[in-house]
């Protein structure tokens, strides 16, 4: 070890260290210390370099696999590129993928498609989980088999489900149309191979696979409302009805918010469901931005054109969360 | 209102709720009583109306030519496997190592890094696909298992749920470990890693299906099929295999098994990570 000098001095308020290295370094610690308060100062400095050092692994992953693809992406965006010509075929083009798409049918289909989506599935989930999430908390028998039950088709993967839903879906003899007309539905729903019914379909099927989860998250927020609100709803003589309005619906807020923006970011994001089942089919009647950007980068190599739309899809999430979370003061108690 | 059963009072309104609510429970897992009975079935059973929720002519062969049939399925569950445990490990010593920087040593900028790491969690993977697609190309990981451990392995979302879970360990424990002299290595390792075991196999379960049912990456990131995994295995046999239902269903049920098995087996662990992940949220 190198000997180190310590200098103090007197009057100035500083404390010189020397001879550690070339650099000298001058700390400002009050000349009247303890010895422990120059322990705290040096004790800071190899605290920054060990918090450093504990997230540097995830920064450095986070830095490749996610920081610079998002500028990259954004780069790209603003070109014409066929990956497959190398870098030598990249094309600046400007706005030009930002203005065109918006004359391409399969685009704004997509768009159409996405937001009918969220609209339908977002409202139907938070509707049935709350109602299960609310049943379940009441009291049953068999809770925890119930709650097992309804929770089982979120953790199974969406590919194995798809495949299952798709031949449940048969238009000719699928169980669910052999029921319906068992049920005296002469003309049930042609469901996938449909125009019409295929994007219901799917919904139906997310509806089906995302209650678990957030029926679980319901339920952690209702055992959160303390008991003696209602209590004192009741000695004040406030029926079931009111007591839900009143007190389960306001304290359960910010659940629902939550709820709200997550099922909102899931919903566009739907990619799975769509690949398995129809290919975006029939037509464009099930295609949405995550497929047609796909299609359009890893089947078509329009990279620059792909890399536009994942950022618009980007842009209508950032939108939602962002109004999303302006309009809470309004109806979001903490 | 109550009614005698067996000895036991029940509240009638209370059975009445539970009816129902069991009633929803059944209709959510008969498309997967289906699946099951189906993958038992011969094809041409299959849509027999009323369902036949047992077959009536039962076949155990369906199994056996998934497994052994034209596609490699063991080796696609051999490389989920392999995939999914590497993952699953480098998940949990990444972000519970930054989850104790982030919540355990206080140093200058930690917040705002802090800060950039959930903002991550709003970009659609969409965002990310293409120039992960370059960039793997590039380190010449493309086409290997790689491709999928890597972005498996750097979730925010782990590093948030331990954070979570590290922030509300008391102080003490840590100035306890202080000044017997242990380094934040140590405390980390001795201390806090043992104290968040209920969060860690929060982490592990949930990370464990992730990956096991991850199809984005294996579909954009392998091109060889030696490599692939079931949920890519699956839709490679559904397109090779044709329209038999029994064998679709056999194949649906098996890569299903693993997660429903590690379900049942670890509800509470599963719940509480669904919990953390939403309500602290």
């Amino acid at each position: 070890m190198r000997s180190m000098k310590i200098e103090l001095y007197p009057f100035s308020e500083k404390m010189r260290v020397s001879g550690g290295g070339r650099k000298t370094l001058t700390w400002a610690v009050d000349f009247g210390c303890r010895k422990g308060e120059i322990a705290i100062r040096t004790q800071k400095q190899s605290d920054t370099l060990a918090g450093w050092m504990f997230i540097l692994p995830a920064i450095a992953g986070f830095g490749i696999l996610t920081i610079v693809p998002i500028v990259l992406s954004l780069i790209i965006s603003f070109t014409d590129w066929n990956f497959l010509d190398g870098l030598k075929g990249l094309r600046f083009i400007g706005l030009r993928n930002f203005t065109e798409m918006w004359s391409d049918k399969w685009f704004v289909d997509s768009l159409r498609n996405n937001l009918l989506f969220a609209a339908v599935t977002v409202p139907a989930t938070i509707a049935l989980s709350l109602l299960a999430a609310i049943g379940l908390n009441k009291g049953v028998y068999l809770k925890s088999p119930i709650r097992l039950m309804i929770f089982m088709p979120y953790v199974s993967n969406i590919v194995a489900v798809s495949i299952v839903w798709g031949t449940l879906y048969n238009p000719s003899m699928g169980p669910i149309n052999s029921f319906l007309r068992g049920m005296g539905v002469a003309d049930p729903p042609g469901w996938l191979a449909s125009s019409a019914w295929a994007l219901p379909a799917i919904m139906i099927m997310t509806v089906w696979a995302n209650v678990g989860y957030n029926m679980i998250i319901y339920l952690a927020g209702l055992q959160g409302i303390p008991r003696d609100l209602y209590e004192a709803a009741k000695i004040d003589g406030a029926g079931p009805a009111r007591s839900f309005f009143r007190i389960t619906l306001p304290m359960l807020s910010p659940t629902t918010f939550f709820v709200m923006i997550t099922s909102i970011i899931h919903s566009f994001q739907v990619f799975i469901a769509v690949f398995v089942m129809t290919k975006g089919g029939p037509g464009s009647s099930t295609t949405v931005l995550t497929y047609y950007s796909y299609r359009t980068g890893f089947d078509f190599y329009k990279m620059g054109y792909s890399s536009a739309m994942a950022w618009i899809l980007f842009l209508i999430i950032f939108l939602i969360t962002f109004l999303q979370w302006q309009g809470q003061k309004k109806w979001v108690h903490y | 209102m109550e009614l005698k059963l067996a000895g036991k009072r029940l509240s009638l309104p209370k059975l009445g709720l539970t009816v129902v609510l069991a009633a929803f429970g059944v209709l959510m897992v008969l498309p997967f009583v289906w699946m099951l009975s189906t993958s038992f079935k011969i094809p041409i059973d299959v849509f027999n109306y009323p369902i036949e929720w047992i077959p009536k002519r039962f076949n155990w062969n369906n199994y056996q030519r998934v497994w052994n049939g034209s596609q490699p399925f063991d080796l696609f569950y051999y490389n989920s496997v392999k995939v999914t445990a590497i993952t699953v490990v480098g998940t949990v010593l990444v972000c519970s190592a930054a989850a104790y920087g982030f919540s355990r040593i206080r140093f200058k900028g930690r917040d705002a890094v802090f800060f950039v790491f959930l903002a991550t969690l709003m970009i659609p993977d969409q965002v990310t696909l293409v120039p992960r697609f370059i960039i793997f190309n590039y380190l010449g990981i493309y086409d290997t298992h790689f491709a999928l451990i890597l972005p498996g392995m750097f979730t925010a979302f782990g590093v948030f749920l331990l954070r979570q879970f590290y922030v509300g360990i008391p102080e003490d424990f840590s100035e306890a470990a202080k000044i017997e002299g242990a380094g934040h290595l140590q405390t980390w390792l001795r201390i806090i890693l043992p104290l968040s075991k209920p969060a860690l196999v929060s982490l592990v379960i949930l990370s464990f299906t992730w990956n096991w049912n991850e199809f984005v990456n294996p579909l954009v990131f392998l091109a060889s099929k030696e490599l692939y995994t079931i949920p890519l295995g699956l839709t490679n046999f559904i397109d090779e295999s044709g329209t038999d239902y029994t064998l679709m269903m056999a194949a649906a049920v098996s890569s299903i098994l693993p997660v429903i098995v590690l379900f049942l087996a670890c509800q509470k662990w599963f719940i509480e990570g669904v919990v953390s992940s939403g309500v602290k949220g």
